[in-house]
């Protein structure tokens, strides 16, 4: 009776506070909508400019997608490349071809450098052929930084036409296809983070509130056991959870087109574990708390670094101690698992682990939340 | 859970026998090494406003908490109708209203009460009719159906005395109960008080720092540096120290402690 007293107060508060209800169920789903058109956005054509390049090059470039300019010969290339806000520029001198690239986006560089390898790897090149030193191997670039004003050290390359005979490469994907993007492997950690972050904010923040205003106290001193008040509040704000975790997860799947392999009732699953997890570290932390700004500490101490370990950089290159601490963080279990399920499309039986580490996890705080009430009575 | 209520019963039949509804013995309590509590003793007897008087931080609050079982002293017992304390089923005879008003301020009063009284395991017809005294008690019926934020702050004082009479219980323990409510309004609340004791015989357990309530109390324990300077009844008090009025009882008590 005292638990359902609980619950139904924190359901009249949620309702009676509009902001929070909104913060809870739309903040999640506009940054996620965000997200999905940052990732989605399609790709903008690279700047090159040209300098002596044969028509049948810069042709071939051009239905690589890039946008090519054509400057006369003897132009300042550091200058051009600033002042025209170019990615690039590719001369042939001779037998050498020179590449200077802007470098301010390391991606683009990369981009340039590998089409390019393409290109004239795959002896579509007229112009090159002839002449051509024998020997072959990638562009070696060199960056002129758009700050530095000294002449840029283009590395003359040599390539040669000794390519031209590459076979056809046919890709099979173990997980996913061709079209795969990185939002597709993103988008399961998101998810899992969104549910986690929210939940564990307004969790914290609402316990908190009760501490400073004294309601907790006044509670405190009526017959209340401390395992019902755990209780109330977790199956309370757990119901705003699980409303929450169903939005977030529906809207991702159905609206968004998030890649979904697996079952969805696995990834609500391990979504509600995750909120549960986060309420009970939630409400644990504002214990420790003594203002709202002071829970608001707790997100770089607590919820920025299990981003860093919940999948979006890879894992295994990490020192030892690193990857023994992301066994810590209740993000990595509930990522990896999401991940199994959305991208790979594994069952229960593979993600089992993960499921009994989110559990454990939540076990833990529970039972520290007892110990923690014992502040406002000592029985 | 009737067992709880035969307890309770039987609680109140062996209280009745008893003379002292709260007795606190020899309590010592420190933080950090800074004592609060220093020795305190007390004996509240039934049907007795006694008023625990002493300046902000003499140790008031943490030893109406230590009654109350929130806070544990370092040594010394203290015993509510006669059971040692902290004790949970003891609680549900307590009526404690702490310094903050403790609301939920999205809630309406009425929702408040009900939350409370829910607390205390009243059943339907018990809430609605501890509710409908309750609310009449401290003069907000008409309010009961705004929410507690929209109430002003004497409004919001009111119904959390309003809370602590809730579940209709024998010891009330107040703290600062009166602090930022105009004179009417704590001339109105200290006639409910005399009230409920007057004709429920509750016992009520008060802490002030203002010296013309104190008159108002049966009994006072004066309170300094966690220590108690002086007891008795008002009268008694000015008498015994010979001055005009129980603030040089106060500062005479409080030269002769040191």
């Amino acid at each position: 009776m005292r638990v359902r007293a609980l619950i139904k107060r924190i359901l009249l508060q949620m309702i009676g506070d509009k902001r929070t209800l909104g913060l809870m169920f739309i903040a999640p789903l506009f940054v996620l909508t965000l997200m999905y058109f940052i990732f989605n956005s399609s790709a903008v054509n690279l700047k090159l400019g040209s300098v002596n390049l044969s028509p049948g090059i810069v042709q071939a470039l051009k239905d690589a997608n890039f946008d090519v300019t054509e400057y006369p010969a003897g132009t300042a290339v550091n200058d051009a490349v600033i002042k025209d806000k170019l990615d690039g520029m590719l001369q042939i001198n001779g037998a050498s071809v020179q590449l200077t690239l802007q470098n301010t986006d390391p991606t683009k560089s990369k981009q340039i450098t590998l089409k390019l390898n393409q290109i004239l790897a795959s002896g579509l090149n007229p112009g090159m052929g002839a002449g051509a030193a024998a020997g072959s191997g990638g562009i070696v670039n060199s960056g002129a930084n758009a700050g530095s004003g000294g002449a840029a050290a283009g590395i003359s390359q040599n390539n040669a036409a000794a390519m031209r005979m590459i076979p056809t490469i046919e890709v099979s994907y173990i997980y996913g296809n061709a079209d795969t993007t990185f939002f597709d492997i993103l988008s399961p950690i998101l998810v899992g983070f969104f549910v986690f972050f929210f939940v564990f904010l307004i969790a914290g923040i609402g316990l908190l509130r009760e501490r400073m205003t004294g309601t907790l106290e006044r509670l405190m001193s009526t017959p209340v056991r401390r395992g019902e008040v755990i209780t109330g509040y977790l199956l309370g704000f757990g119901i705003f959870a699980a409303v929450q975790t169903v939005i977030i997860v529906l809207y991702a799947i159905i609206m968004l087109k998030i890649v979904l392999v697996g079952s969805i009732w696995n990834v609500l699953l391990i979504n509600l574990l995750m909120a549960f997890v986060a309420l009970s570290l939630g409400i644990l932390l504002s214990t420790f708390a003594s203002s709202e700004f002071q829970m608001m500490q707790f997100i770089p101490i607590v919820i920025v670094p299990q981003v860093f370990f919940a999948g979006l950089f890879p894992l295994e290159g990490m020192a030892g101690w690193l990857r023994a601490l992301s066994r810590i963080m209740p993000i990595y279990y509930g990522a990896d698992a999401l991940k199994a399920v959305m991208y790979k499309g594994l069952g229960l039986g593979d993600i089992w682990g993960d499921i009994l580490a989110l559990m454990i996890f939540a076990i833990v705080f529970i039972i520290l939340n007892l110990f923690a009430l014992k502040k406002y009575r000592k029985l | 859970m009737c067992f709880d209520k035969i307890y309770i019963k039987l609680l109140q039949e062996v209280a009745e026998k008893m003379d002292a509804m709260v007795k606190v013995e020899n309590i010592f309590k420190s933080y950090n090494k800074r004592t609060v509590l220093n020795d305190v003793s007390l004996d509240v007897a039934r049907g007795q406003i006694y008023g625990l008087i002493g300046p902000s931080g003499a140790g008031k609050t943490t030893l109406v908490k230590t009654i109350v079982g929130m806070e544990r002293a370092d040594s010394g017992s203290i015993s509510v109708m006669n059971i040692k304390m902290p004790n949970l089923d003891v609680l549900q005879n307590i009526g404690y209203m702490a310094q903050l008003d403790a609301l939920y301020l999205e809630l309406t009063g009425k929702q408040n009460l009900e939350f409370f009284a829910a607390l205390f395991k009243l059943n339907k017809a018990e809430q609605k009719r501890r509710i409908a005294y309750a609310s009449g008690l401290v003069d907000l019926s008409g309010e009961l159906n705004k929410k507690t934020g929209a109430y002003s702050a004497g409004m919001r004082r009111r119904l959390s005395l309003a809370v602590a009479v809730i579940q209709d219980p024998d010891i009330l323990i107040l703290d600062e109960p009166t602090v930022g409510i105009d004179p009417e309004l704590r001339f109105a609340i200290w006639n409910e008080l005399h009230r409920l004791k007057d004709k429920e015989g509750k016992t009520i357990i008060i802490t002030t720092h203002v010296m013309d309530e104190a008159a108002k109390c049966d009994y006072l324990a004066m309170i300094r540096e966690g220590r108690i300077i002086t007891k008795g009844t008002p009268d008694e008090l000015v008498k015994s120290y010979n001055v005009a009025d129980l603030e040089d009882v106060f500062m005479n008590a409080g030269r002769n402690i040191q």
